[in-house]
C-alpha cells in the first residue's frame, strides 16, 4: 500500500457533497460526502441495500441525484454526465459482456464506443486482452467463458479509453477465491503504474482490508464511518477485526431505524422496482 | 508503489471538439451498435431460418386461400404477388416491434448499462439499435424474395428497385424498432412489454395495406391506415418489388413519411433512453 503521505498529495478526483437519492419514501443513498484522491483504491462496504450500487449507479451518470452533486475527474455529474462519462470506466455488478459476441468483439465495441482513435484500437485491444491475460480466449464466445474471466474482460473493455476513475461493483461476487486473487491482482497492476483512482464496492471484508487503502462504511444510505483499515479498527478498540467495526457502526445505524412490516415490505418493493 | 510526486494522470484521448470530428464520432458509435448486432447474427444464423417460418406460413397457407377470392388485389396483379410486399414488411415488422423485448433483456442482464455509460451521444446508441433492426429486417428480404421466387411471383430484380426496396426495409424496420424501444424505456419489465407487443402488432399490421387494398375498409379504418407508417412501406415495397407495381401515394410521399417518422421517433427515444438506467 502506498504510505499515507504519498497519497495526502495527489489531488481529489471524486468530491461528492451532500449526494442523495430518494426513491419514493426510501432514502438510498442520503447526504452523502467523499473525496477521493488520485491513485486511491477506495472501497465502499455497507449490507445488501445500504445505497452501495445506488451511489454508485449516480456517480457513474446512470442515475440522476435527487439533491446534492458530485465531481468525477473534474466534471459534474448533473451538468455535465457526457463530458464526466469519458474518464469514467464501470465494471457493473450485473453481467456487461455481452454472451453472444466474442471476447474481442465486445473490446472492439467498446473501443467504438469509448471514442478510440481507429489508428490505435487493434494495438490497444491487444494489449488489454494481454494484461488480462485473455489473449487465448480472445475469439471465443463469451457465453463460454467462465467468471473470472467475464469479469477480467469487463475491466478490460472498461480500460479501453483510459479512465481517470474505475468503478468496481462487487468485482470479486460469484468467482472462486484462485478467480479473485487474479482480478485483484489486475486491479493493484493497474493502479501501480498507471495510478488510476479505484471506487470498489464489497461485501467481503478481507479482500477490502487487504487491497483498499481507503474504506467508507455505509449502512442505511449514509456514511457511517471513513479512514483506513487500521484507523476504522482502532475506533473500536485493540484487537478489533473489520468485522467488528462492521457489526458495531452499521448495525447500530440499522438498528436505528428498524421499522414497522409496512415500512419493510415498502422500502423493499422501492428497491426492487428501482433495481 | 505510489511515489511521492504522483506519475500524471493518463493523458485522456484527445476527442475532437469540431463539428466533423463529432459527427465521425457519431456515426462510428452509431455502427458500433449495428456492427454488434452483425456479429451475433453470423454466430448464430439459424436465428435467421427461424424466422423464415412465419412468413412461409402466411404466403403458403394465407396466401394459397386468398388467391381464389377474386377482386382483393386491384387490377392486373396475381394476389399472391399483391400479398408477398405485404407480408416481406410485415416479417420486417414483427422483428422489428419485439427489438423492445431484447432491450429490456439487455437491460436485466447488465449489457446496457455498458452503452449507457460510455460518452456515444444517447441519439447515436438509438439509431444504432434501429440499424440493427434495418439489418434484419433486410436479412428477411432476401427470405421472402426467395420465397416468392420460388411460388412464382413476377419480382423485379432491377438492381436500383432491389436498393429501394432495401431502402424502404431499413427505414421500416428502424422506425418500428425505434418504437419497440420507446414502450421498452416505459414499461421495462419484459411481461408487460409482451401485452403491450401483442396488442400493438394487430392493429399496425392488419390497419394497413400490407394483405388488402385500403379501398375494402370502412372509412374510419382507412382514415387509421392512413396514419399508419406501414401502409407507406408496404406501398414502397409493392411498387418496387413487383414487376406490375404501381404506387398509390407516389414513392416520394412514401419516403418522406417514413423519414419524418423516423426521425421523430428516434428523437423521442433518446431522451427516453437514459430512463433505461435507472
Amino acid at each position: 500500500m502506498p504510505d499515507d503521505s504519498a497519497l495526502a498529495q495527489t489531488p481529489i478526483t471524486v468530491e461528492i457533497s451532500a449526494l442523495t437519492r430518494r426513491f419514493g419514501d426510501l432514502t438510498a443513498v442520503d447526504h452523502v460526502n467523499l473525496s477521493i484522491r488520485q491513485g486511491e483504491i477506495f472501497g465502499l462496504i455497507g449490507p445488501n441495500g445500504a445505497g452501495k450500487s445506488t451511489l454508485i449507479r449516480m456517480l457513474t451518470t446512470l442515475l440522476p441525484p435527487t439533491s446534492g452533486t458530485a465531481t468525477v475527474a473534474g466534471y459534474d455529474i448533473v451538468s455535465a454526465p457526457a463530458e464526466a462519462r469519458r474518464h469514467i470506466g464501470y465494471v457493473p455488478q450485473l453481467l456487461s459482456a455481452d454472451g453472444s459476441l466474442t471476447g474481442y468483439e465486445n473490446m472492439l465495441l467498446s473501443a467504438r464506443l469509448y471514442g478510440v482513435p481507429r489508428k490505435e484500437r487493434e494495438e490497444r485491444i491487444a494489449r488489454a486482452l494481454a494484461r488480462m491475460g485473455l489473449t487465448e480466449a480472445a475469439h471465443h464466445l463469451v457465453g463460454h467463458f467462465s467468471g473470472g474471466m467475464i469479469r477480467r474482460l469487463e475491466i478490460a473493455q472498461s480500460l479501453l479509453h483510459r479512465p481517470q476513475v474505475l468503478f468496481l461493483d462487487e468485482p470479486t461476487v460469484g468467482l472462486d477465491p484462485s478467480a479473485r486473487e487474479t482480478v485483484w491482482e489486475r486491479v493493484l497492476d493497474l493502479r501501480n503504474r498507471f495510478h488510476r483512482t479505484m471506487i470498489v464496492t464489497s461485501h467481503l471484508m478481507d479482500e477490502v482490508e487487504e487491497f483498499c487503502d481507503r474504506i467508507a462504511l455505509i449502512g442505511n444510505g449514509r456514511i457511517v464511518a471513513v479512514g483506513t483499515a487500521a484507523e476504522l479498527k482502532a475506533q473500536i478498540g485493540p484487537d478489533a477485526t473489520l468485522d467488528d467495526v462492521f457489526i458495531h457502526l452499521v448495525a447500530a445505524s440499522e438498528g436505528e431505524k428498524e421499522g414497522s412490516y409496512g415500512e419493510v415490505r415498502r422500502a423493499r418493493r422501492a428497491a426492487r422496482d428501482h433495481a | 508503489m505510489a511515489k511521492s510526486g504522483a506519475p500524471a494522470a493518463p493523458p485522456a484521448i484527445t476527442h475532437e471538439r469540431t463539428m466533423a470530428g463529432a459527427l465521425e464520432s457519431f456515426v462510428t458509435q452509431t455502427f458500433a451498435v449495428a456492427a454488434a448486432e452483425v456479429q451475433k447474427l453470423r454466430h448464430d444464423p439459424l436465428e435467421l431460418l427461424t424466422r423464415a417460418v412465419q412468413p412461409v406460413l402466411w404466403l403458403m397457407l394465407f396466401g394459397e386461400v386468398m388467391a381464389r377470392v377474386r377482386g382483393v388485389a386491384p387490377g392486373n396483379i396475381p394476389y399472391l404477388d399483391y400479398l408477398a410486399a405485404g407480408i416481406l414488411a410485415q416479417s420486417a415488422l414483427f422483428v422489428a416491434i419485439f427489438y423492445g423485448i431484447s432491450a429490456i433483456w439487455e437491460r436485466d442482464l447488465g449489457v446496457l448499462q455498458r452503452y449507457l455509460v460510455s460518452p456515444a451521444p444517447r441519439a447515436a446508441l438509438v439509431l444504432g439499435k434501429a440499424l440493427s433492426a434495418g439489418v434484419r429486417g433486410l436479412s428477411q428480404a432476401i427470405i421472402v424474395y426467395i420465397l416468392a421466387w420460388l411460388l412464382g411471383v413476377s419480382l423485379d430484380f432491377n438492381p436500383l428497385n432491389i436498393l429501394g426496396v432495401a431502402a424502404a426495409i431499413v427505414l421500416g424496420s428502424g422506425l418500428f424498432a425505434t418504437l419497440s424501444l420507446i414502450i421498452a424505456c416505459i414499461v421495462k419489465t419484459r411481461e408487460r412489454f409482451m401485452g403491450i407487443g401483442q396488442v400493438l402488432t394487430m392493429p399496425i399490421f392488419f390497419a394497413s395495406n400490407a394483405i388488402y387494398p385500403l379501398s375494402l375498409m370502412p372509412d374510419w379504418l382507412r382514415a387509421v391506415s392512413h396514419a399508419n407508417p406501414l401502409t407507406y412501406e408496404v406501398d414502397i415495397l409493392r411498387t418496387l418489388m413487383l414487376r406490375k407495381g404501381l404506387s398509390d401515394y407516389g414513392l416520394a410521399l412514401d419516403f418522406a413519411v417514413l423519414a419524418a417518422a423516423s426521425a421523430v421517433l428516434v428523437a423521442v427515444a433518446a431522451r427516453m433512453y437514459r430512463r433505461m438506467g435507472y
